[in-house]
This record gives structure tokens, sequence and C-alpha cells, in this order.
């Protein structure tokens, strides 16, 4: 119940750069629309597949726990670490790809106040949720010797169930970013640079 | 698991209670004990109170002339940053629900401890690190925003130190967070048997209301002070109207959160101000459920009202008109607490003790403050009265006449509780009555000149002002007074070895039926519940003698062990 | 220390009176319920005190009936107080027709005034009795407000954007000026005084010491200094949309959406040409922000505006 109320506030957390998008977006329509094209959809799309599928290995680690099966949830637990650090390294190229186009506010930036607000928006929200993912890891990693000790059983694995439910948060809030940034106002033949 | 075998005479020190089962610093530091954390809140909360007052009295020597004599116009602006911040993030929101709260909510719906103590531990931490980050950042630096932070004064025009005292507002955020997601999670799951919703004390509803608001309300600032923290050092633009940002975009960000952080912390105050008097008038409070359910819908309501903190902004005709009703709305759940609190008093058993004298004075405070909130939900004259003196008298009326006064109340009530200790009576009733008329004088000629004009945050003023300034110090001097024999008699009664038995004043509770100060783990067997919450009416369940064993009680024990 | 200390501030505008009476009204009503509350708070806890150790007071039982009544009373009042507020606000709100502009830019840690006829005051501003005055409000760097405590009117100055408020003086006189938002060191010193002045008078101030140009005459220097008239010609042949005529009309923009052009609109094409593009036309206008100060900002404005009004 901690964690729903916890994940209640993440919401909140999120929430508040959601909103803050919208109402840029809403104002300065055409400067979203060419930062959206400035995004590579295909990497934004891979990761996205990253993710769902990492939450499909880690539902299948919650399962193990609740069954008490060690080795499969160590596995299981691996895999989503796996894919997790993939995410993270898409993302990095990502963002090294827009530090090379002079896109990163504060850093290096050439372009109209208003395109900068959106990269400032990417760079947050993106980062944000980067950064939740990077606990997650280091989370996981944390839980990696208790299962080889044997810590979880079938009696008591509620702390995988509470972690699986953070895990699938972190995904569903990409799954809300990802058409918000990428997809919406897209020129679907514009080639992606 | 030490056991709590008989109830010893009250000068048997060698009963084990949780100020004696460990010693040592790392025993303190690391405690998991829900009651030892409360002690650190309480010990921290009242050093950044005493910084705060500090501040304060500065702010009020400097305004006692119409010049700049004792300090000059960048200082004084500090000054008021650091007031604000210290009392508000650092003193204000944790007091009630983390030294109050953390100490008694477990116990009182008959729990061992929170559902989450490590978290509990950590939240304190987090108190810690943000408090300190955010006070050395405003002495050391240039921190010169308010409290508020205002774009694009703090994001594109203000020092480097401003990013690190957001920071550390940032970190103090978690405090809140985890200690909402604790005392929720504590409320739903951990309530003894028999211990049903409508048989919580007030003091618990108020808690969960609270919590709730502290959830969903705290991230919304914190990732509101991120980005001004990003703006200032990265220059992102999303606030800077030279790069096509909104100002404004922030002020409403800001307030969503700072609106319902009001409401964080009054709510636990009204939760206090229940439990004392349905003690000291010997009566169940009148209305109970609408009572409780009111503090939920102050916590639902306080979301919806954040714009009228934004009528002179230039915002929309009509976001102002719907801002200021639901502003209106809000004074209903509130003026019925006052009239079931007073209600309570009709044909009670009333005893004017120190924690009802405070209870009192809350009452006639709290009214004064949340009825001037009236003018301010007004737009026509809010327009008038927006950042002047009259919102600055306002809002000290709520939180020091209203919350600290309800707080100083809970402090008198569960002193013995939580310390084993009696306190001087007489000179809790001359500190009362000081602060009382100190705060009176400091604040009311602060809504005189609010009206004519003086504008807040002014460091210099027109000399017309002056005779109401002096006034509002010589005030503030009595208050400071006031405060000190408190400090002093509450510390003092530590040492002098008066002890207290489990209820001194015949109140009802969980809390009551076990010694003062509690034991670690609080019960020794797992309370069964079949009074009603306030059951004044019902035979005493400790006798008014401290030490006699407990018997006849009409609450039967439960005779086995708990699980661990 | 003054041995003149006022209570209450003077009522020189004509919304004076009406705050004061709001603020009368409710006063009225929290004195009421504050004292009714304490008079029973006083009353209860001296006749209903203690009178021995072992009292027991019977339960009494809760009124649903009384706890609506005392919801339902207080909602109600609430509601009227709302009500006359909200109107008040509302004549508060729009300026009349008749009302005569003037134009101030707050800067830290400063005010400057400037008249469309050309007259131009720091931290002071002189108006006409009996007439309604908008004031426009621009801000050079961070967020202000306009406050005249005898008018009972104040409006934030927010950079990016124009504020405008407006009010009519009932007397004659001179009332304090204060800046109410905390805008940095000297905060408290961004004073100044209003002067209200008979309407010959103030013709008269207004007319008399160095003659400089009206703020049209200044904006149409500029316009030209600028290069501004090698797009926007007279014609509909120029490389940017002709302005005669624009203001206060709509404006069809190249994202198809339909925006006013008023003051705002105008600030931002000069300052983010990119952002608004009149449809039809490319966006290859320059971006002239950082090089305009917000006074120069709103005579080239006044001009525009002066451009419709010979329509």
């Amino acid at each position: 119940m901690g964690m729903w109320a916890f994940i209640a506030q993440e919401i909140m957390f999120f929430g508040g750069l959601f909103a803050g998008y919208t109402v840029y977006r809403y104002k300065y329509l055409a400067a979203f629309t060419e930062g959206s094209n400035h995004l590579p959809i295909e990497l934004g799309a891979l990761n996205t597949a990253i993710l769902i599928g990492s939450s499909f290995t880690m539902a299948m680690a919650v399962r193990s726990a609740q069954v008490g099966e060690k080795g499969p949830l160590l596995r299981w637990i691996l895999a989503t670490m796996a894919l997790g650090i993939a995410f993270l390294g898409v993302k990095s190229i990502e963002y090294a790809d827009k530090y090379h186009h002079n896109l990163v506010p504060g850093l290096s930036f050439e372009g109209s106040g208003q395109l900068k607000i959106f990269f400032s928006f990417y760079f947050a929200m993106t980062g944000m949720h980067a950064l939740h993912m990077i606990i997650g890891l280091g989370i996981m990693l944390w839980m990696i010797p208790k299962i080889r000790r044997g810590t979880y059983t079938r009696e008591y694995f509620s702390p995988v169930e509470n972690f699986g439910l953070y895990w699938h948060f972190v995904d569903i809030v990409w799954i809300f970013l990802f058409p918000l940034l990428y997809l919406i106002g897209r020129d679907p033949w514009m080639t992606i640079m | 698991m030490t056991t709590d075998t008989a109830i010893t005479t009250p000068t048997d020190s060698r009963r084990v209670h949780y100020l004696n089962a460990s010693y040592g610093i790392k025993s303190w530091l690391l405690t998991l004990d829900h009651k030892r954390i409360g002690i650190l809140y309480l010990v921290m909360t009242t050093v950044f109170f005493i910084i705060g007052g500090v501040f304060a009295t500065l702010i009020r020597l400097e305004l006692l002339t119409p010049q700049a004599d004792v300090v000059e116009a960048a200082t004084y602006n500090k000054l008021f940053t650091m007031h604000g911040v210290a009392m508000i993030f650092f003193f204000l929101i944790p007091a009630v629900p983390a030294v109050l709260g953390n100490f008694l909510l477990p116990i009182q719906i008959g729990a061992r401890d929170v559902a989450f103590p490590k978290i509990n531990l950590l939240s304190w931490y987090c108190f810690m690190a943000g408090g300190t980050l955010a006070t050395v950042a405003i002495i050391m630096g240039g921190v010169d925003t308010g409290w508020t932070f205002y774009t694009p004064y703090s994001s594109t025009y203000s020092s480097f130190y401003v990013p690190l005292a957001l920071t550390g507002v940032f970190i103090n955020g978690f405090s809140s967070i985890l200690t909402g997601v604790n005392f929720l999670t504590t409320v739903h799951k951990m309530r003894a048997p028999g211990m049903t919703w409508f048989r919580l004390p007030l003091f618990v509803w108020a808690q969960y209301a609270t919590s709730i608001i502290m959830i969903l309300g705290t991230p919304v600032i914190a990732i509101t002070l991120l980005l001004v923290a990003l703006e200032n050092v990265f220059g992102i633009g999303i606030f800077n109207p030279d790069l096509g940002g909104d100002p404004i975009l922030f002020q409403h960000m800001f307030w969503f959160y700072s609106h319902p952080a009001v409401y964080i912390m009054i709510v636990p105050g009204f939760g206090v101000i229940s439990d004392v008097i349905a003690c000291f008038a010997r009566k169940r409070i009148y209305g109970y459920s609408f009572v409780a359910f009111s503090s939920l819908a102050i916590a639902l309501l306080g979301f919806l009202v954040w714009g009228h903190h934004m009528f002179t902004t230039g915002q929309s005709m009509y976001a102002s008109m719907v801002f200021s009703f639901l502003s209106f709305l809000i004074a209903v759940p509130t003026a019925v607490k006052i009239f079931n609190w007073t209600a309570t008093l009709y044909k009670g058993s009333v005893s004017m003790e120190c924690p009802m004298y405070y209870a009192m004075g809350f009452i006639g405070l709290f009214l004064i403050g949340g009825l001037t909130g009236l003018f301010l939900s007004t737009i026509a004259i809010d327009i008038h009265l927006h950042d002047t003196y009259f919102v600055v008298a306002h809002f000290h009326f709520v939180m020091v006449g209203g919350m600290v006064m309800a707080y100083l109340a809970g402090l008198h009530f569960w002193w013995p509780k939580i310390t084993g200790c009696t306190y001087s009576e007489g000179w809790a009733k001359v500190s009362a009555v000081l602060i009382f008329f100190g705060f009176n004088l400091t604040f009311l000629p602060q809504f005189v000149l609010g009206y004519l004009g003086m504008p807040r945050r002014y460091h210099v003023y027109p000399e017309e002002f002056q005779v109401l300034n002096v006034m509002s110090t010589a005030g503030a001097t009595i208050l400071a007074a006031g405060y000190a024999v408190l400090f002093t008699y509450l510390i003092l009664s530590l040492f002098m070895n008066r002890r207290a038995g489990p209820n001194p004043w015949r109140a009802k509770g969980l809390e009551w039926e076990i010694p003062s100060p509690p034991g670690p783990h609080n019960f020794d067997v797992t309370p069964i519940v079949t009074a009603e919450a306030y059951a004044y009416d019902e035979e005493d369940v400790t006798p008014a003698t401290p030490g006699a064993p407990d018997e006849g009680s009409p609450i039967p024990r439960e005779a086995e062990r708990t699980e661990a | 220390m003054s041995d003149n200390f006022p209570l209450f501030p003077e009522q020189a505008s004509t919304f004076a009176w009406q705050v004061d009476y709001l603020y009368f009204l409710l006063l009225g009503l929290s004195a009421f319920f504050a004292v009714a509350v304490v008079f029973f708070l006083v009353l209860f806890s001296f006749k209903y005190r203690r009178r021995s150790e072992d009292e027991r007071p019977r339960p009494i039982e809760g009124s649903v009936a009384l706890e609506v009544t005392w919801s339902i009373i207080p909602l109600i009042l609430s509601l009227a107080v709302f009500s006359l507020g909200a109107g008040a606000f509302f004549r508060m709100y729009r300026a009349p027709e008749n009302a005569i502009d003037i134009y101030v830019v707050g800067k830290q840690w400063m005010w400057k005034i400037q008249h469309p006829e050309g007259k131009r005051e720091i931290n002071e501003l002189h108006v006409p009795v009996n007439q309604p005055v908008r004031l426009t409000l621009a801000s050079e760097d961070v967020i202000h407000s306009f406050f005249i405590p005898a008018f009972r009117t104040k409006k934030d100055v927010v950079p990016g954007r124009y504020n405008t408020m407006w009010f009519e003086a009932t007397k004659v006189g001179e009332y304090h000026l204060f800046c109410a938002e905390y805008c940095g060191t000297q905060h408290s010193g961004m004073v100044g005084r209003v002067v209200v002045m008979e309407q010959e008078e103030f013709q008269n101030w207004l007319s008399g010491g160095v003659s400089g140009e009206t703020m049209v005459e200044a904006g149409a220097r500029q316009f030209q200094q600028l290069g501004c008239e090698t797009c926007h010609k007279e014609s509909d042949q120029g490389r940017g949309p002709k302005l005669s005529g624009i203001y206060g009309h709509l404006v069809k923009l190249t994202t198809g959406q339909e925006v006013v052009a008023d003051e705002d609109y105008l600030r931002n094409s000069i300052l983010d040409p990119g952002s608004q593009v009149v449809g039809g036309y490319k966006p290859i206008m320059p971006t002239f922000q950082g090089q305009l100060s917000e006074e120069t900002l709103l005579q080239i404005i006044s001009y525009i505006r002066s451009l419709s009004d010979s329509e």
C-alpha cells in the first residue's frame, strides 16, 4: 500500500512536467513540432520496445518470487537489468547526438528561445525518467545478493512485488513520454537526421 | 523485547522505557523507534524555530524606524527570506506531523510502530540534510528571493546560492513525502483489533488527511523548484520571458503545492485541538464525523484554490472568479470545526489547565486569521490588500496564532507522556498569557498597516507608518519573552524530577493507558478496542493516582502475545 | 516619530468606496461571528467549569440538523460576499471607453512613465481628476507591481507581457505609489507619488516644459530608423504585412490560428517574430530581442496603433 501511495506522488511529480510541457506546446506549437521532428523516432521506438520487454521480464520475476523459485527469479531480474541498461545505452547515444547538433540547453544550444524550451523539457523529462531507471537498477543490484541468499520466499516476496510496481510505473511514464515528445505533430514522411 | 510487567512506583528508575532502553549517540541516530524519531524531530524543529525567530527579531528591530539603520537593504532581504524558509519548511511543516504525529500516531491506533520504521528514520535524515543545505546556502550566500522564489528574479537575476537553497528544500520535500506514505499506510494497515475508523481519535484523522496532501502536493513543488534551479544554472528558459518562457507559470506551479502546504501546516493542529478539548471538557467532540470529514474536505478543496495568490498577475477574470469562489467554499468546513469545538464545551466539565489555555487561544486567533482570509478571497478587496502587511498579518494569525498555539497545546498536553515529567503549571500559564498578548500586539496593528497600504518585504517605509510598526515590534518583544519562559520551564522540567503518571489529565485514548514514558514497543499486548473515541462518559480506565495497578478496566485486554 | 499617524487610507478614486464598503461589510460579519464564538467559548468555559474531580458529564447527542444549519448559513453568507466582490471586480476589470492612456515601465528600481503627448516622468505620475486613466504596464526585468493605496488598486508588472489597469481619481492631491512585488535589493526604494490635478492644470502641465516628441512621433522615428518600413510598406506588396489598420483586428497566422493584433501581439512580433507569422508571409523578420527598451517598444506600438486611428 505504501508503494501505491509513493507511486501516487510520482504521478504528481511527472504530472508537473507534463502540465508544463502541455502549456508550452499550446503556446509554441510550431517550435514544439519542429523539436519533435528533431528527435530520432527509431531510437525512441527501440527504447519503447526495450522497456516493454523489461516489464515483461519483471512480471516474470515477480511470478518466480511468488512460487519461490530462486534461480529463475535471479535470471529474470538480471534480464530486466540488462534491458534497463540497454535502454540507458540507447538514451546516451541520443543525448550524445543532441550534443553534437548543439541542441543541449545550458551546454551548447543553437536555436530559437522556444526551441530551447522544447529541449529543456525533453532533457528534464527524459532525464528524470532516466534517473528513476538508474535508481531502479540500483535497487535491483541491491536485491541480487538477497536473492542468492534466499531471502525471498513464497511467504515473503513483497519487496519484489513492490519493486515490480515501481518498475512498471517507470515503464508507463515512458509510454506517455514517447508519443508526447517524439510522435505527435510529427511529419510522417520527414527523414530523421 | 523488554517486558514491562508491573507498573512500578513513579520514582523507580529501573523501569525500562524508550528513553533509557539504550544509550549512546548511535542508539539515537540509528534508532528505528518512532518515539525516538519524534524526539529527534522535536530537537531539530526547535533549532530551526529559534533560527527563524532570530531573523524575525532582526526584522522587527529594523522596522522600528522608517529608515535603514540596523541592516542594509541586501541583508534585510536575506533576513526575511531565511525567516520564511526556516519557519515554513523546517518548522511548521514538520512540527505537528513529524513530532507529535510520529510519537503518537502508532500509539493512538494501538500499534507498535509505524509501517516503515526505516523509512521514518530516512525521513528525518532528509529533513536534516535539506535543512542544513538550505540554511548554509542562505547564510553564506545571497539568497534574497523571499521564500516564494518568484521568477524571473530567482532564476535569471539571482546568485548561484539560490539553486543550493532550492536543492535543500527539494531534499526536505522527501521528508514530507516519506512521512506521508508512512502514516497513510500505518493508519490503513496497522490499527489494533476493534479500532474502527470511527473510533479513531480526531488527531489520527487529521494526520491522515495531512498525509494525503503531503503525498500529492509535495512532488509538484519538487519539480517546480528543480526547474527553477536548472534555469538558474543552465539558463534553460522555461520561466525566462526573454526566451519565450512564462514567469507566471512558475507561480501557478509553486502555489499549486504551496497552498495545500498551508493545510499541511494547520490540519494536524486541528487534530491536536480536538483531542485537547475533548479531554479538558471531558466530553466527546460534538459532531465527531463532521469534524473528521471536514479535515478531508479541507484537504481536497485545498488543491483547487491556488489561484487566489495570483489575482493581480493579470490572469483571466474568469479564472480569478473561480478561484475566489472555491476559496470561499473552504471557509465552510473550517467554520464547522470551530462551531463543533465550541459546542463540545456545552454541558461539559471544563477545566482550564495550560493545554486548554492554548486551545482556547487557538480558537480565537485562528478564527480571526481565517476570517481575514475571507477578505483576501474577495477579489476586489484582495487587489488592494495583495502584497501588503494585511496578508502578513493574516498568515501569521493562522500560522502562529493558529498552528503554533495548537502545537504548544499538544506539546503541553502530551509532555508528561513523552518525557515522563511534569512542567510547572504556574509558569506555563504565565508563558501562555505572554504569548497570547505579545502575539496580538505584534500582528493586529499589521492589519491596519496593510489596509493603509504598507507593502510587504519593505526595508524602509513612509514615516506615517511608524507608530504602528513600533507597536508591532513591542508586541514581538513580549512574544519573544513568552517563548523564552516557555523554553526555560520545559527544559527545567526534565531535570526537576517530578515524575508523571500514565494519565495525569484523566484523558481517554490508548496513549493514556500505557506508562509515561512509554516502553520501547508501546504495548506489551495488543489492545483490543471496544470503546468509542472520546468515551469520557465512561469510567476512567486508569485511576487518578499514578502508579496504582490497572484494575477493573472496561476495555478487556488480550492475554496472549502479539507477533513480532 | 511622526505625530500624524493615519489609521485608514484616503479615498481618492471611484474604486475606493466600493472596496471600503465591502471591507466594512466583511468586517461587520467577521466581528459578529468572532464575538459570538468567543462569547460562547467564555460562557461555556465558565458555566460548565469543572466543579469536582470525578465529574462526568452526560454525553449529548449530535444533531445533524444543527450541523447542517451552521454549515449552510456560513455558506450562504460566503456566497453573498463572493458575489458582491465578484461584481465589484468585474467593474474594476475593464477600463471605460473614454479612458486616456498612460504608459508605465517598471525596472529595477524605478518607475518610468510616458504620456502619449510626450511628457515623461520618473517615479511620479500626474493624472487629471475625474477622468478614467488606463495604464499599460511593462517590465524591463523582473516582476514588479504598481500600487496606489489611495485608489485601492494595483496590478503586477510582468516581464514578457503587458498588463493593464485603470482608475478614476476623485480627489486632487498627492498619493503614495509603491512597488508591491518583491523585486530585489531596492524594492522598498521603488516608491513615488501620484499627483492628481484639476483637468485644466493637467493640460497645462502636459504641454508645459521642454516640448519633446509625442509617443507617436517617437515611434514613427524609430520605425524609420530601425528599417521597419523596408518590409512593412503601405501597400500589400511588402515582404511583411501592411500595418495600417492592423491594430485591434483579427490576424490569421500560418498555423491557422486567429489572434487579435493587440499590444502583446505587436510586442511579441517585434521580439520573437518567428513565433506568430501572419499567414501568407515567410518567417524572415529579424528579431529585435535585447535591442529595444520597453519604452521604445511602447512608442513603436503607439505609432502602429495610430496608423489604425487614421483609417
